[in-house]
């Protein structure tokens, strides 16, 4: 069995902990100083999910909460590659996503934001990575939603992604943004991350991936911790 | 040297239940759940445990919206994985989710089975991802069993200052089953690992 570990989490274009300007990060964020520990086979390894957890319409959120109707909203594609941090797509990963509906409603019992719910729109949805690592979603643009950080702010319209990688430690959960959102320069949670890594969380127009008469497309890669390119025999 | 930056973390906010908790929270129309608390169903072997706790902020308040996921060995200290070459337990995958908007008392609670030592020297963990609105990244963290002799051989718990430690170890609660608290913040604060 070859030692093969993985690359060390890139703290540099993370953010931190505690951001104060994300308010609730203050009493939430650990304070003391994170524990160095080896890899060992608990973090080398990690859950793995495959084309058989996924079902027929589960990365097309247009359909896989209807009741009576298509939601009503944008239809938008969003496309792209997970890749690891030396550039080999990665195959074969579940990705998961949920978000707001067209008019910034989430369905959780605990939103009580006075916009619509759309009776045929779930907003999760899941789907596996190919031999390269591409995975495409089609869903509506979701709208933007005030909440109660401080006064008149709002999120900017995005979509929580959920992605595993090869192991435990290439876990990531993050959120994909839009093109020209005005709201991006004033959102605490997405001014938190550095500014040298924070465009790689805005998607791109893409016209290649915009289905014609049908549905605009954005590209958006993600890139997870992945095995070091030099890996050592035990 | 990496080609690619790693894509930063955001928060998992307050609403990843019908993404990734469905059938916990009771969504009944849209996805199945993939992994969820009760992770020992039907005929895998091992000896049943239940783990529950909750989650403090700074104020020593439970947190309503964390979720906490389990990365387990089987009884025999193998995982469900590739990297794994012992081979697995059928069935078993090793992987639990729950969040703490649930329960009454925001607890997580988990019904899985005690994992073997994954290796000579180690100690039998569950290995555990802490994540909610509010943090911006997730935390990694462990939790052991108490009365565990390899408990003081242990490569991860030997490198936790001793003082410490006790945070990583999971507290009796009747039979078979255990309280592990998470505290964010103040003089009991969990041990996180940068790893």
């Amino acid at each position: 069995m070859t030692s093969e570990t993985f690359t060390p989490r890139d703290w540099s274009g993370q953010p931190a902990y505690i951001a104060p300007d994300y308010k609730s990060t203050t009493l939430r964020g650990p304070t003391k100083p994170l524990i160095p520990i080896p890899q060992t086979l608990s973090e080398l390894t990690g859950p793995v999910y495959g084309h058989d957890s996924v079902d027929t319409h589960d990365a097309d959120l247009t359909r896989n909460g209807r009741r009576n109707g298509e939601p009503l909203g944008e239809r938008i594609i969003v496309a792209g590659r997970v890749l690891d941090d030396n550039g080999r797509g990665v195959p074969n990963t579940l990705l998961e996503i949920w978000q707001a509906n067209a008019a910034g409603r989430y369905i959780h019992q605990t939103d009580q934001h006075d916009a619509p719910i759309d009776p045929n729109f779930f907003g999760g949805g899941r789907c596996v990575t190919d031999a390269d690592g591409h995975y495409r979603f089609m869903t509506i643009k979701p709208g933007a939603y005030p909440w109660p950080n401080h006064h008149n702010a709002w999120r900017p319209n995005h979509i929580h992604f959920s992605l595993f990688g090869g192991s435990f430690l290439s876990r990531l959960v993050t959120q994909m943004y839009f093109p020209g959102d005005p709201l991006l320069d004033l959102d605490p949670i997405f001014l938190a991350t550095p500014e040298q890594t924070r465009s790689s969380l805005v998607s791109r127009f893409s016209l290649d991936i915009t289905q014609p008469g049908f549905a605009l497309g954005y590209a958006f890669d993600i890139v997870l911790r992945g095995r070091d390119a030099t890996p050592m025999e035990a | 040297m990496a080609k690619s930056r790693q894509t930063p973390s955001q928060t998992v906010g307050p609403y990843f239940a019908y993404g990734l908790t469905p059938e916990q929270y009771g969504y009944q129309h849209g996805l199945r759940s993939l992994a969820g608390p009760d992770m020992a169903a039907g005929d895998v072997e091992g000896l049943r445990v239940r783990i529950e706790g909750r989650v403090f902020d700074g104020a020593d308040a439970p947190i309503s919206d964390a979720l906490i996921e389990i990365w387990q060995a089987d009884a025999l200290g193998r995982y469900a994985h590739p990297a794994d070459p012992r081979g697995r337990n059928s069935g078993f995958t090793g992987f639990g989710r729950c969040g703490t908007g649930i329960d009454p008392r925001n607890r997580f609670i988990f019904d899985t089975i005690k994992p073997g030592a994954p290796a000579d020297g180690q100690a039998p963990h569950l290995n555990v991802i802490v994540m909610m609105r509010g943090m911006l990244l997730h935390a990694f963290t462990r939790i052991y069993f108490p009365d565990e002799a390899a408990n003081a051989t242990d490569p991860v718990l030997n490198r936790v200052p001793t003082d410490r430690r006790s945070t990583l170890i999971a507290i009796p609660l009747g039979r078979d089953a255990y309280r592990f608290d998470i505290h964010m913040q103040g003089e009991r604060e969990t041990v996180f690992f940068d790893v």
